[in-house]
């Protein structure tokens, strides 16, 4: 009893700091910025507005699914489709505009393609029970196909009428010359964190991390609010599919393979529990960030590129050893 | 008079005939012992009163009035709450954000409406206060400890003003002082005019806290009693089948 109350005490003198250093993120953002100060002085290259304007542009794609993601694991589910319905949403998107529609009509197909996606992995999940994992991974290998037949398997480059207008979505800056994807990535960031923790939605989302039985008997909407999160993952793929269309002006059908493993590793960087419950919007962003500055830096380095997969996987080894190790101190 | 009234309410699933023309009856203010070995049907008929189950035959009342309910959030409708035996806590929230589970506070206008945090943790301090628990409303359960897991469960009954809470083991697979903690939070909620059913396996517990007790027997209530007029060695008697009837 009386270790407890001084326990209390203790936490009490430094609410906020013993809050901030008991996250994750924070300990990941420590890493990306003492990363970036290094690079700096190491590289002549680092630290040039181009770089800077590339590797903040780059990781927005992982970034953004990582936000759907990170709801999807705090649910205590996981969604492998990203990478495909990515590519499908891309794909759709060309398929459209190249056919001679408009650019609204296109996002709107591409869209609406996203929510069927994520609305067919819902039920099976929420209302049938199947393991997010199986439904997912048959999605993956769906939703890819779908891409391969509704292109033919070509590569589309020309987008009709409206061509330029989505270059500029996904290429422009109109915002003190920060790329258009991390506007859209920002904007995105702050909705997800807002919803997480204002809104009844995302107090839902956590029970059912947290204790779905809980959750079931204390009459929050399981189902629905699972489906819900299904569907928002499957739109912010197709979000960042419609922006990465933009941005590289061409799709082929191998858009986006094997993307669904460095979201989630985005999202357990930045501190998501794949067993459910805990997870953060700025964690994704953050775990997105470290992934892309190590691959910057690597190559800005002259490391081979095939030491890449090594340093990201030893980050999330060390991501979680770390809040393992955390979490034995305060269970003692 | 009664509070909850049930009319011979007998549950059957095909064959198997797990509860017998039962009728049980709820006074405000007093705590009903609800005994019986595994099996006996006291599951089933926490499950009746929860709405989980609808009964094979038979009727319930709520003052005077016939229940009929067909999900556990019709209860809670009618003034029904349940403690479940795991308690049904969510560890990676907070004290107040439990008690409020699925029944949260909100402010805004129209469809645009956020959660209240600072009415929900206002709220659910008041409840902690008037239960008498230190838990803070906003301590995450995970370190809570058993007292106040149960303080939490608790206080859940007491946002909606419930009239009869059922509580399911409350006292099972916790340390003594914790479970002298429980009996206490009981006796608050009874002191405010609650019916209280009371689920145990453990004759001290009753015997320390209920008014009467209510003994299930393979699906029949096989005795109906005060405490003051029975025993331990009587109710012992009763569950095992040693005593045909009281």
């Amino acid at each position: 009893m009386e270790i407890q109350f001084d326990d209390n005490i203790k936490r009490a003198r430094f609410p906020l700091l013993t809050w901030v250093t008991s996250r994750q993120a924070f300990w990941v953002s420590v890493a990306v910025i003492l990363a970036c100060i290094f690079l700096s002085f190491a590289t002549n290259s680092f630290a040039t507005s181009n770089n800077i304007f590339n590797v903040t542009r780059n990781f927005t794609f992982v970034a953004i699914i990582a936000l759907g993601m990170t709801i999807v694991i705090i649910t205590g589910g996981i969604d492998l489709s990203v990478g495909s319905v990515l590519c499908l949403c891309s794909m759709i998107l060309a398929v459209v505009m190249h056919a001679g529609y408009s650019i609204e009509v296109g996002i709107a197909a591409s869209l609406a393609t996203a929510l069927v996606i994520g609305a067919i992995n819902g039920v099976l999940i929420a209302y049938l029970g199947i393991p997010p994992f199986v439904v997912t991974l048959g999605m993956l290998s769906i939703a890819r196909s779908l891409a391969m037949v509704a292109s033919n398997n070509t590569v589309v480059f020309q987008f009709g009428p409206d061509h330029d207008k989505l270059l500029f979505l996904g290429g422009g800056a109109w915002l003190f010359g920060i790329a258009n994807p991390v506007l859209f990535m920002l904007a995105l960031a702050l909705l997800t964190g807002f919803v997480l923790h204002y809104t009844r939605f995302g107090r839902y989302v956590f029970a059912i991390g947290g204790n779905e039985h809980a959750a079931i008997v204390t009459g929050v909407p399981v189902r629905r609010t699972k489906l819900a999160v299904y569907m928002i993952s499957a739109l912010s793929a197709g979000i960042a599919g419609i922006i990465q269309t933009g941005w590289l002006g061409a799709v082929t059908t191998n858009l986006g393979s094997g993307m669904e493993l460095q979201v989630i590793a985005a999202a357990v960087i930045g501190g998501a529990n794949l067993a459910g419950g805990i997870g953060t919007a700025f964690g994704a962003l953050i775990g997105s960030a470290l992934i892309e500055v190590i691959r910057n830096s690597l190559g800005l380095l002259g490391v081979s590129a095939f030491w890449q997969g090594t340093f990201i996987g030893s980050f999330i080894i060390i991501a979680v050893t770390f809040d393992r190790l955390r979490n034995y101190r305060s269970s003692e | 008079m009664a509070l909850l009234e049930l009319k011979n309410v007998s549950k059957h699933f095909g064959a198997i005939h797990a509860l017998n023309d039962v009728s049980l009856s709820l006074e405000p203010g007093r705590i009903v012992g609800l005994m019986g070995d595994n099996g006996a049907g006291k599951s089933t008929l926490v499950k009746i009163v929860a709405g989980n189950f609808r009964p094979t035959h038979g009727t319930m009342q709520m003052e005077g009035q016939d229940l009929s309910m067909h999900r556990p959030i019709e209860a809670r409708r009618h003034g029904i709450e349940i403690v479940h035996q795991d308690l049904a806590l969510c560890d990676n929230l907070s004290a107040a954000a439990n008690v409020f589970l699925g029944r949260e506070i909100r402010k805004g206008i129209g469809p645009f409406k956020i959660l209240d945090y600072a009415a929900m943790y206002r709220r659910a301090g008041q409840i902690f206060a008037e239960l008498r628990s230190e838990t803070r409303p906003r301590d995450l359960v995970r370190q809570m400890s058993g007292g106040q897991r149960q303080a939490v469960a608790i206080a859940r009954t007491r946002i909606a003003d419930a009239k009869v809470v059922l509580m399911d083991e409350p006292t099972a697979a916790i340390s003594v002082r914790q479970v002298a903690e429980v009996l206490n939070l009981m006796r608050r909620l009874r002191d405010r005019g609650i019916a209280i059913v009371f689920i145990s396996h453990r004759m001290p517990d009753v015997f320390s806290i209920a008014d009467r007790v209510v003994i299930l027997r393979r699906g029949r209530k096989v005795a109906d009693k005060d405490v003051a007029a029975s025993s331990p060695e009587e109710v012992t008697g009763l569950i095992t089948g040693a005593i045909e009837y009281a």
